[in-house]
């Protein structure tokens, strides 16, 4: 396995076509383009197939089709964009396909700005279209990390019959880091027989397939949507992924922090400590499902006297740092959203003037 | 004596759900028919629409996906990339394809996407209940035009198949009716063409195929095959409209 020096977005490029995914189907948006720049050179190479759509909205749609055939598929957007696939996002959980979308996401709302951000929280991990349905949603904190990520969404979009979401921030998209492909995260595509729209000569039987997301019949939809749910549940008891950091010691402030700002975050506690101030943090590595126990576990030490969402957005991952706490102790927010990632100092000065706070009472 | 004359294997024994003198039903038969003559069904996939014909996918016995409202050129499009060896052809209606879908059409199109289109145009919405379409006739009544289309205010009906032509992608570009036997028999075989022309890597192609809808119409069978022969027809002339070179 040797490194390499990659950007971020190239780099998920690459991981799709190391991961087994030939098929990748996307419109331009800055600041993501690059993800499809790198296939439009690399996938003619390896026999794979690259298509710029005409708009988001068909790219969605694109990706239905090729899903619901059998194909691995990949996509790659940013923020606006996301929202006009959110569409097909729903139709395609509806559906039950596999299919991996990432996010790089920008500022927003409405065309907000081309800078790093994390403010499609909500929209990732509550479902950004219509319907009941969830997403897996993965977030990295480093190209190494969107690399795996990646590669590892195929798998567990089979496995679910499921859409993935890898959300990464625009500096995991931008930034060039050394990168290692694991061989050992290539997987073969499951068997799709059982469902997929890929051919009664193809698979061999005499039963069509049929890919839908209709049931007009109230209990036959209800008990669609209760399927649904058992997968979601099912994820929650064997996905969830975290990442702690300094739990170890008496900490008195925890941060629950992900992507890019985590690493700022792992910095400015670094900094706090050599002033004797102890802080912790959980780094949630799947947003949906959400570490809710380890982040109540955390927050149950005796030492600690807050908690902190420390966010690229204004307070969407407060709400499910504040539901895992249950009260057990006050949750507050720090975050920028307009493009500039907080700086370790600014991180540093939200957690005295909280821990400042909630010392005093 | 033989048999001589039978349902096609890709027909399926289902009811349909159309209402009587709907032209849906001979459609699909048609359909049915050149996929059981080119022997694809078990390598053949459809994409039924939102509109009447969402439920497409009940009345054909092979692989069937079905799209969100105007969508069904973009999936069609991912299906045929990923299996270029899989026979894919839309199902749409005019509201679904001109209207919310039109830009998934005209890009589809214009790529040369090795599928096939069936374009059923009876211009008016039919199954939210015959709100007006981008095919409705100037001065034709439906529920959101209740004083009759005004081309002043909303335009003129869209001709689709000749729209489609004006692209410089090569193309099999044909509009055909179902009102009346003798037609019947030229859509069969524009759709058969169509199908060849898929089936042979050549190019994109589309039968648009004017129809009836004598419930929103407000008119009876026969009444809404008069009004489609004498209304519809002078403004949506039949025939091939572009053959690839």
């Amino acid at each position: 396995m040797r490194k390499v020096l990659m950007k971020g977005n190239e780099a998920i490029g690459e991981a799709a076509i190391r991961a087994g995914c030939l098929n990748y189907f996307a419109y331009p948006i800055t600041p993501q383009s690059e993800v499809a720049e790198y296939l439009s050179k690399r996938m003619p190479e390896v026999n794979g197939v690259f298509l710029q759509g005409e708009s988001e909205v068909a790219v969605g749609y694109m990706i239905f089709g090729a899903a619901a055939c059998g194909a691995r598929v990949m996509t790659t957007s940013s923020s606006p964009g996301i929202s006009l696939m959110s569409e097909a996002i729903s139709y395609i959980a509806g559906a039950e396909c596999p299919a991996v979308f990432v996010n790089i996401m920008r500022g927003g709302p409405g065309l907000g700005g081309i800078l790093p951000s994390q403010a499609d929280y909500l929209q990732a991990t509550k479902g950004g279209g219509h319907g009941d349905y969830r997403l897996l949603v993965m977030a990295p904190a480093s190209v190494q990390e969107a690399v795996e990520m990646v590669m590892q969404a195929f798998p567990l979009a089979e496995k679910y019959r499921n859409p993935i979401m890898i959300l990464g921030d625009g500096l995991i998209g931008q930034m060039m880091e050394p990168v290692v492909f694991p061989d050992d995260l290539k997987t073969e595509p499951g068997n799709k027989n059982d469902w997929a729209t890929n051919g009664m000569d193809f698979r061999g039987s005499d039963k069509r397939n049929l890919v839908r997301s209709l049931y007009l019949d109230p209990e036959v939809l209800n008990a669609q949507n209760l399927k649904l749910k058992a997968k979601y549940e099912q994820m929650k008891r064997e996905e969830i992924r975290y990442e702690s950091y300094k739990t170890d010691t008496d900490y008195q402030v925890l941060i629950v922090s992900y992507g890019t700002m985590s690493r700022v975050c792992k910095t400015a506690i670094d900094n706090l400590l050599e002033e004797g101030i102890r802080v912790a943090l959980i780094r949630p590595q799947t947003l949906f499902p959400f570490p809710e126990a380890a982040i109540r576990q955390a927050a149950s030490a005796k030492s600690c006297r807050v908690v902190m969402s420390i966010e690229m957005s204004m307070g969407q991952m407060l709400e499910d740092v504040d539901r895992s706490v249950q009260g057990r102790l006050p949750v507050e927010w720090y975050g920028k959203c307009g493009g500039d990632v907080p700086t370790p100092e600014e991180v540093a000065d939200s957690v005295k003037s909280f821990l400042q706070k909630y010392s005093k009472e | 004596m033989g048999k001589t004359f039978h349902k096609p294997e890709a027909l399926s024994d289902a009811q349909t759900h159309y209402c009587p003198g709907c032209t849906h039903g001979v459609i699909h038969r048609l359909v049915a028919e050149v996929i059981d003559e080119l022997q694809i069904r078990r390598r053949t996939v459809g994409i039924a629409p939102v509109g009447c014909a969402v439920l497409a996918y009940n009345y054909f016995t092979f692989d069937f996906q079905e799209a969100a409202h105007g969508r069904a050129p973009a999936m069609a499009t991912g299906i045929k990339r990923v299996r270029p060896d899989l026979m894919v052809f839309t199902y749409q209606g005019d509201g679904d394809l001109a209207s919310i879908g039109m830009g998934e059409i005209i890009h589809a199109a214009n790529r040369g996407e090795k599928f096939t289109t069936i374009f059923v145009n009876n211009a008016v919405y039919g199954m939210t209940g015959g709100q007006m379409a981008p095919t409705t006739m100037p001065n034709q009544r439906t529920t959101t035009s209740p004083f009759g289309r005004n081309v002043a205010d909303v335009g003129m009906p869209i001709k689709v198949a000749e729209l489609l032509a004006a692209l410089q992608t090569p193309a099999y570009i044909s509009r055909q009716t179902a009102i009346k036997p003798k037609y019947i028999v030229k859509a069969k075989k524009a759709i058969k063409k169509a199908f060849e022309y898929q089936l042979a890597g050549k190019c994109f192609s589309f039968v648009e195929v004017v129809s009836t809808c004598p419930t929103n119409w407000g008119m009876t069978a026969l009444e809404a095959v008069n009004w489609a022969e004498n209304t519809l027809l002078p403004y949506y002339p039949l025939g091939d409209v572009k053959t690839p070179e």
